[in-house]
Parts: structure tokens; C-alpha cells; sequence
């Protein structure tokens, strides 16, 4: 016990991080890092949930390969992610918009921030709601300016972009606020500079302003291509994910198929999210190279 | 202060800007105004078309008595506090551990740890869906409340821990220095020295681990099933199926179920704000 003591005492520095680590890295492991590598697993199976796992190697993949319905899914993927990017610059003006100091202002900047407050399930309601062909807000101001109403999450054409605008909602007023806090930062003698050069307007945004909201700009641009990537929520409460599957993106294929009302396939579903994945893979490095740097310079 | 501060141009734009600010607030929030409105509409009017004309009568209290009365909705409402206390808790508990270690000690894989959590917090979830359902069914917590508590909490200590670790290397390193020459613990410098410098960390983190899991949805389906256990969000979609065309219904439980997140949000405006930027523009 004394021989114990001792030694614990000579290292404890070396011994203490660990066991403030174990808990959390533990439940990490378990949880986030462990699940990954049994997916990746279970994606070379046929397999029901409950039954027996047939080794099917690349079966899964190969079958991918031939499926229209992934290819849709991959498509609106990538057309989430342009289509999301929106937020960032509409967030960045709405901050410029908001970044004043009038009377009252602090309760404008929640209220424009009121959305990202909001679950996305209320969110996809709200717009179930906002564009439902026959009493829904937006179609009303559509025939009233003289337009024929069109039923969005119906139609194969637009259900897509539907969804995306009432993502976007959210996701702007998250940028918005990224934003409004980039710009407290802004240094002012730098603005004075500029003015005293004659930069104005849209120059001194370019020049001035944004070298200097990179670090928001940076996160905005992270967390709007994770939440694209993630889009999960609003296609189930829209559409789940009709008509005919239009609106579908890998997660939400993904989760379809692996709880399918024809019979749980895990393995296939499995292989979806390891290319969900590996996509995200290519930013989630791209964010670790930088933080890298930034740890490097400090 | 960039654009030019509105109080030196002249009154003319200053009373545009002034005019702009509610209607383009109005414009943003008209999805959300509309649910208000609705939620205080009778069936009647839905029926007989009157979607956006003035309501022939105020029903707030009988449709929101109603959402209570004749759903589950309050059940619902609980589970959803029963998972997201406890997370909280545990998420934050959890957090200021590993980020004290990854902030304060040098050893070797420190920043492949730090690296790891912050990989796994920014992963699909989807490739998390199968292993971690087989395993709540194994550990018997499956459709339990518990099945939630115990994989949001996991999941969030790579967020946290960012937050955490950022948050305490920005502490004077002297303090701890100087302690352990003095001769305390490192129990003890984590709890008597860090742990109360942490306070506008935990509340920031609080408030903003309260809102991501109140409106988690995924996990919600993924893990749970039925009234006893399911969360509101969850719980509103199931609801909404019943619901057909009773839209003031739907709009009533939409606002219940946005409320405690909207709460938190302006009662602790100020930490939430100061939690989004500190985990990420720092």
C-alpha cells in the first residue's frame, strides 16, 4: 500500500490526466468511436437486425452502385450543401444589418436569433404549415400577386429546395450570430484608417471587414456544411422523404432502409452511412489541419 | 463599428432604418406568427376556411387545455425534461474533467485525444445508429429514457471537451503552478482553483447542451418508442399523424414544446451567446 502511495505520488502528473480522462473518453469510445468501426463492420454483411450476419464482402457497395434511388439521394446531398452555403452570406448581412446600436436593438438581435432556438421538428412543421397548397401563408401571397399556387413538398421538382429553404431559416440566424459577435471584435482604428483612405461600402467589407471576421466566417462555414450533411430531421417531418423519394438524402435513406417496413436491412443501410461518412471524413480533416496550425502557432 | 453607425447619418435614413427594423423582423418570423395565430383559432374557423382572416373567436385557452387533455402531450413534455436534465449534468461533469486534463497536463497523445473528440462530435450520426441501438438493447435500457441519457452524453463530451479545453488553457497557467509548489493535489487544484474559474463555462455550456438535446429528434425515434419514454420532439411528430387537418392542435403543441428551449434562450441570453462564440470564435 505504502509502495503504492509512492509511486502514485512520483507520477502523479503522468497518472492524473488519465483518471480525470477515464469517465468521458471511456463513454466516448463506447459510444462514438466503437459504433464506427462496427458499422464499417456491418456494412460487409447481409444482415436482418436479429437474425444470422452473412459475410457478403463488398456485396452492399456493389449494390449501391446500381441503385437509382442512392444517386438521388447523393444528389440532393450536394445540392443541400451549395444550396445551405446561402446562410452564411445571407447571415453575414443580416449582421450588418443588425449591427447597430439603436434603441432596442439587443431585443431585435434575439428575436432574428429566435429560430435557431427552435427544434427543427417545429421548424418543419411550421413549414408544412407555411406552404401547404391550399390554405398555406405562402401560396396565398402568390395568388395574390396574380400567380397560380403550387403545392412545393408534392411536387418532385421543387420538394427539394422546399426543405432547404426552411433549413435555411434556422441556419442563417445561426450564422447571423456568429456574425454579430465576429463584427464586436472588428477593430476600429483599422474602420477609422480606411475611412480616412476613402474606402467605403462594399470596399471596405471586402478589404477591411471580412480579413478580420475569418475566424467567424471559418465556423460559419464548418457548421453549415455539418448541418447540411446532417439533414435528417427536416426531410422525415416534410415529406419522409416523398413524393416517390425525391426529397431523400443519404441520412434519411439510410435510416429507411435500415428500418424499412419490406424487412431491416442493417448491412445496406450500414454502407449508406459509411459514404455519409467518408464525406464528411473530407472536412472533418480539413477542420483538423487547421485547428493543427492554430495549436501549432500558439 | 461597421456599417456606419446609424445615429451620424441623416434623419432621414435614420427613420428609414427604424421603420425597416420591425417590418423585416415581422417578414422573418411570418412562419412562426402564423403558428401563434393559429394556435388561438377555433376548429370552426379551419373548417370553414377562415385560415387568415380575423379569428371569429379567441381560443387559447380552450385549444392549449385541450392539446394537454386529450393528448399525451404533457407526458411527452416530461420524458423530454427526464433526458435533458440529466444530460446536462453529466455531459458538463464530464467535460470539465477531460478538458482539465487535455487543457493542464503535457503527456504523450494529448492532442490526439483532443484531435478525437472533436472528430466524433462532427460524424453522421447514421454511422452510430445500429451499434449504439444493438448496444442499448444489450445493456437493457433501450426505450428507456436511459438510452438517451447515457449516448448524449457520450456524444456531447467531444463538444464539451472542445469547449472545456479551450475555455482552461485560456486560464493564467501561474495559478496552477504556483499551487502544486504549494504543495496541493491535483484533485485538488481541479476542484478548489479550476472548477470555480469555470463557472461562466459550465453556464454557458449548459444552456446550450439544454437546447441541442431538447430538440434532438433522431435519437429520439431511434432509441425510444411510444408514450413512456418518447421526447416531445419525437412526441410531436406522432401527434402531428393523429392530428390531420386539426392544425390548431398541431400549432398549440408546436409552441408547448418550443417553449422551455425559448425560455432558457432569453433568461440566459447572455451565457448562451457567450457559449456558441467560446466554443467557437474564440
Amino acid at each position: 500500500m505504502i509502495n503504492m502511495n509512492s509511486y502514485f505520488k512520483k507520477n502523479k502528473l503522468k497518472i492524473a490526466p488519465w483518471l480525470f480522462m477515464a469517465p468521458g473518453l471511456l463513454m466516448f469510445i463506447t459510444y462514438v468511436i466503437w459504433p464506427i468501426a462496427g458499422s464499417i463492420n456491418i456494412s460487409f454483411y447481409d444482415w436482418d437486425g436479429l437474425g444470422e450476419k452473412t459475410w457478403i464482402g463488398m456485396g452492399n457497395y456493389v449494390e449501391l452502385f446500381d441503385d437509382e434511388a442512392f444517386y438521388k439521394s447523393l444528389k440532393n446531398n450536394f445540392i443541400w450543401l451549395i444550396l445551405y452555403m446561402l446562410a452564411v452570406p445571407i447571415g453575414l448581412f443580416m449582421a450588418l444589418f443588425l449591427n447597430q446600436s439603436v434603441r432596442g436593438i439587443r431585443i431585435y438581435k434575439s428575436m432574428f436569433f429566435f429560430p435557431f432556438v427552435i427544434s427543427q421538428v417545429v421548424v418543419g412543421l411550421v413549414f408544412s404549415w407555411f406552404y401547404d397548397p391550399n390554405f398555406g401563408l405562402l401560396n396565398i401571397v402568390i395568388e395574390f400577386f396574380g400567380g397560380t399556387g403550387i403545392a412545393i413538398l408534392a411536387d418532385e421538382r421543387y420538394v427539394t429546395y422546399g426543405i432547404i429553404a426552411a433549413g435555411l431559416w434556422p441556419q442563417t440566424a445561426y450564422c447571423m450570430i456568429l456574425y454579430l459577435t465576429g463584427l464586436n471584435a472588428v477593430d476600429s482604428e483599422q474602420i477609422e484608417a480606411g475611412r480616412l483612405d476613402n474606402a467605403k461600402g462594399w470596399k471596405m467589407l471586402w478589404y477591411i471587414i471580412l480579413p478580420q471576421l475569418k475566424p467567424a466566417t471559418f465556423i460559419a462555414i464548418v457548421v453549415t456544411v455539418i448541418g447540411a450533411l446532417r439533414s435528417f430531421d427536416m426531410v422525415s417531418i416534410m415529406t419522409a422523404g416523398g413524393p416517390w423519394g425525391s426529397s431523400r438524402v443519404l441520412a434519411y435513406y439510410m435510416y429507411e432502409k435500415s428500418f424499412s417496413e419490406y424487412g431491416f436491412r442493417m448491412g445496406y443501410g450500414a454502407a449508406i452511412a459509411v459514404i455519409l461518412f467518408l464525406i464528411m471524413m473530407v472536412y472533418i480533416t480539413f477542420f483538423l489541419l487547421k485547428m493543427y496550425r492554430d495549436e501549432k502557432a500558439n | 463599428m461597421f456599417p456606419k453607425p446609424i445615429e451620424n447619418t441623416n434623419i432621414l435614413t435614420q427613420s428609414v432604418y427604424k421603420t425597416a427594423l420591425p417590418i423585416v423582423l415581422i417578414l422573418w418570423l411570418l412562419p412562426l406568427i402564423a403558428v401563434a395565430l393559429t394556435s388561438v383559432r377555433s376548429g370552426g374557423d379551419l373548417i370553414s376556411g377562415n385560415y387568415w382572416g380575423w379569428p371569429t373567436s379567441f381560443d387559447l385557452y380552450e385549444n392549449y387545455t385541450s392539446v394537454f387533455k386529450n393528448t399525451p402531450l404533457a407526458q411527452y413534455m416530461w420524458n423530454s425534461f427526464r433526458v435533458t436534465i440529466p444530460t446536462v449534468f453529466g455531459a458538463v461533469a464530464l467535460s470539465c474533467m477531460t478538458g482539465f486534463a487535455l487543457a493542464v497536463y503535457n503527456f504523450k497523445g494529448n492532442i490526439l485525444i483532443f484531435f478525437l473528440f472533436i472528430a466524433g462530435n462532427f460524424v453522421p450520426f447514421q454511422i452510430l445508429m445500429v451499434p449504439v441501438r444493438d448496444l442499448s438493447v444489450q445493456m437493457g435500457v433501450y426505450n428507456s429514457v436511459w438510452a438517451l441519457i447515457l449516448f448524449h452524453i457520450a456524444f456531447q463530451a467531444g463538444f464539451c471537451t472542445l469547449f472545456m479545453r479551450n475555455f482552461i488553457k485560456a486560464l493564467p497557467r501561474e495559478l496552477i503552478e504556483a499551487a502544486r509548489v504549494e504543495g496541493v493535489n491535483e484533485f485538488q487544484i481541479f476542484w478548489y482553483i479550476v472548477i470555480p474559474l469555470m463557472k461562466p463555462a459550465i453556464a454557458a455550456l449548459s444552456v446550450l447542451i439544454f437546447t441541442f438535446i431538447w430538440n434532438d429528434y433522431f435519437w429520439a425515434t431511434v432509441l425510444t418508442q411510444g408514450v413512456d419514454s418518447q421526447p416531445v420532439t419525437a412526441g410531436l411528430y406522432s401527434l402531428n399523424g393523429q392530428w390531420i387537418s386539426q392544425w390548431h392542435l398541431v400549432s398549440a403543441g408546436s409552441i408547448v414544446a418550443a417553449l422551455p428551449p425559448v425560455l432558457m434562450f432569453f433568461t440566459m441570453q447572455k451565457h448562451f451567446i457567450a457559449g456558441l462564440t467560446l466554443g467557437a470564435v474564440k
